[in-house]
């Protein structure tokens, strides 16, 4: 009995600690870093997903830096993955009455009450990286972000390249490393990869084996290893991010074959990593995700406080690396 | 019961010992894998060292089995130690970073430095686990919570919210490399588990921990100093995260603050618990955990070579996990297989290891509870 009140009291406290945790952090957060004089010049506030890769934090580092450039003064806030301290970010958004609201949101759903906040103040507001769903179509202006199915597209079709120039035979074997099960990215880069693999590839190739490496390093080099002892004629990786490429890599040397040789790889993403590996060969193509994409969302801030209509979905651009390119890409890549 | 036969007498000597049910629930996840992978049991040579699945199991089990000995006596003495996570992720991120900054990152001094700076870093953490606990007397899963949630944001500072990659070939040693054909943290492991086991069972450690687990107020009244065994157990256990917070940094040559050791307490937890070991404590045993740890992994690894969809993956482990904890109530075994398992067990109980039989039953209720977090 007394165990079970032991139980009880400190499933409350952990219950207590998590939100005061929380609190902390949002306020911790809020405190922005301006920049620019307030007067004329367009106020925006931002509201961040976290910090939990080196791909956001080169976002984060892109938007304060464009924001900077244009002369916005930017009102930054660093959710911490959750959702109740983004939207009470917003709020404060609200309240402080700035002229544009962008954000990238923790998960899918539950927007609509803040969004409605902010449309009777009439704050216009951006979606940045990821999209919402909501009932009204209206609550929000544009969705500046990468196409994620669209990246899964361009990751089949630069493996047809890369299998031609390897000059691979016959049957093509691919393991999938897929991204957190669940995640957008994940779901739709493997949607994208399907549908140009169902209509053009039918007959040559197959997914022999798929499975999640969420998006780590140490999740892609495990997986792997299991791989590669169950299916051990596997000829090419398609993995949804550098990371998980990363450490496939690591597993697949272990195993006494050579990463981009006797197994082909094609990833997406492109970090700093992910074009070191492919200089040194290991990598045959990284499909890229770009986040630096401050300079077109300040674009895209300007057009909406000046009242002009901007598309609903704003593609970042990107590019395609094969390997002989990774080495002139190298220096300049950011993150 | 005199009349029954030797090999009867000895089949239920066989399925009465503590490790019967976990090594067994262990043999049957490997033969799983048989008909999937024909040559799972297989070894070969590549690259010059051994490879295989078994290879595999043990290598990337190594840092469950360190992180799952340490929460062990945590468990004996009553306690829990929610930080490990934090731990393994702290240690990574300041071996690496600091290795990062060295001119010649594969000079052995630098990484051994390296190494005692993340080590003593998760002994701090595990001294203020216990401060907390045993001198301040908050509950242990309160008190480890604090380093449970601060610690991820102390790694996150420490590598800057970036993954640092390192490229040292001592450091990489621990635990990616290979010494006499195995890998060598194989060898990290044997040393920690043949250490802690002689302290705990050689010497009267071991019956301390476990009486300050049964009772501490009554321990304390006999003469021992339940608080500093505490306050050493929380040390132990994070120094064993430590260690394996500098295997998982070096398995793959990077430190992530993220996601280094994330949710490691929970399976860590786990491990003691398949390793039929109650979460009330006052009893341990480290062959148990090190099982259980081994079932974990192999159940990952499980998973990825029989090709089970991503999105059913939780749905399967936590379906093995229940079978497993149900095969360890006495009770449970009594309804379903009849006597020859369940009560002739509970005849013997009433002789001499009156306690032994609560703990499994215990052990099966806590798991769904560790599962649903």
């Amino acid at each position: 009995m007394l165990s079970r009140r032991n139980f009880l009291t400190a499933a409350v406290g952990v219950a207590a600690a998590g939100g005061l945790a929380a609190c902390a952090k949002e306020d911790d957060g809020a405190s922005s870093s301006s920049s620019g004089d307030g007067g004329k010049a367009i106020t925006l506030g931002f509201s961040q997903v976290g910090s939990e890769s080196g791909w956001r934090s080169a976002n984060t580092d892109s938007v304060k830096a464009a924001a900077k450039e244009a002369g916005y003064t930017l009102k930054f806030s660093d959710a911490q993955q959750k959702q109740e301290n983004q939207i009470s970010a917003i709020r404060s958004y609200i309240t402080q009455g700035v002229d544009v609201i962008a954000f990238s949101p923790v998960v899918v759903t539950g927007w609509d009450a803040v969004l409605k906040e902010a449309k009777a103040k009439k704050i216009p507001v951006v979606l940045t990286d990821r999209s919402v769903e909501t009932s009204d179509e209206s609550l929000y202006v544009t969705l500046v972000g990468s196409d994620f199915t669209d990246e899964g597209r361009r990751a089949a079709k630069i493996l047809e390249k890369v299998i031609a120039k390897a000059g691979l035979k016959g049957a093509v074997k691919i393991a999938q490393l897929e991204g957190t099960t669940g995640a957008a990215p994940a779901i739709e880069r493997a949607k994208g990869f399907k549908e140009v693999m169902d209509a053009s590839h039918k007959d040559d190739w197959k997914v022999v084996v798929s499975q999640t490496g969420d998006f780590t390093r140490a999740g892609g080099k495990q997986v792997m290893a299991a791989f590669l002892t169950s299916n051990p004629d596997i000829n090419v990786l398609f993995a949804h991010n550098d990371d998980m490429a990363i450490g496939a890599i690591q597993s697949i040397e272990a195993a006494g074959k050579k990463p981009g040789k006797d197994i082909l790889i094609v990833s997406i993403d492109g970090v700093k990593d992910g074009f070191v590996a492919m200089s040194e060969g290991k990598i045959n193509a990284i499909v890229e995700c770009n986040p630096l994409l401050g300079p077109q969302l300040m674009d895209v801030v300007k057009k909406v406080k000046d009242g002009e209509t901007v598309e609903r979905w704003i593609k970042t651009e990107e590019g395609d690396f094969m390997q002989d390119q990774a080495a002139a890409a190298l220096p300049s890549r950011k993150y | 019961m005199t009349t029954s036969s030797t090999t009867s007498s000895r089949w239920r000597a066989l399925t009465h010992h503590h490790l019967f049910w976990p090594v067994a629930v262990l043999v049957l996840l490997l033969l799983v894998n048989v008909p999937f992978t024909p040559d799972f049991f297989s070894i070969k040579m590549a690259d010059g060292h051994l490879y295989g699945s078994l290879v595999s199991i043990v290598l990337f089990g190594s840092p469950l089995i360190l992180v799952a000995v340490g929460m062990t006596l945590v468990i004996a003495t009553g306690g829990i130690d929610l930080s490990v996570g934090a731990v393994v992720a702290i240690t990574g991120a300041l071996a690496c970073s600091y290795i990062s900054d060295r001119s010649d990152q594969g000079a052995l001094s630098g990484v051994l430095l390296a190494m005692g700076l993340g080590l003593l870093a998760a002994v701090v953490c595990g001294l203020w686990n216990g401060f907390l606990v045993a001198r301040m007397g908050i509950q242990p899963i309160i008190a480890t919570l604090i380093i449970m949630v601060a610690g991820r944001g102390v790694a996150q500072l420490i590598t800057d919210g970036q993954i640092i990659t390192i490229n040292s070939e001592p450091y990489k040693l621990i635990g990616g490399g290979y010494w006499l054909t195995l890998p060598f943290s194989i060898f990290v492991v044997a040393v920690v588990v043949a250490v802690t086991v002689v302290l705990t069972r050689r010497t009267a450690l071991g019956l301390l921990v476990e009486a300050v687990g049964g009772n501490a107020e009554a321990s304390r009244l006999v003469g021992i100093r339940s608080r500093r065994i505490k306050i050493m157990v929380y040390a132990f256990c994070a120094l064993c995260a430590g260690i394996a917070g500098l295997m998982i940094s070096s398995n793959t040559s990077a430190a992530d603050g993220n996601n280094a050791g994330l949710w490691i307490e929970l399976d860590a937890i786990l491990a003691v618990v398949i390793g039929g070991i109650s979460l009330l404590g006052g009893r341990f045993s480290v062959g148990g955990t090190v099982v259980g740890a081994l079932v974990i992994q192999t159940l990952t690894t499980t998973i990825y070579t029989i090709g089970v969809p991503t999105q059913t993956n939780l749905v399967f482990k936590a379906a093995v996990v229940i079978v497993v904890c149900l095969l360890q109530s006495p009770k449970f075994r009594a309804k379903v297989f009849g006597a020859r398992f369940g009560a002739g067990s509970g005849a013997k109980v009433s002789g001499k290891t009156a306690a032994a039989p609560a703990d499994p039953a215990a052990a099966s209720e806590a798991t769904p509870k560790m599962e649903v977090s």
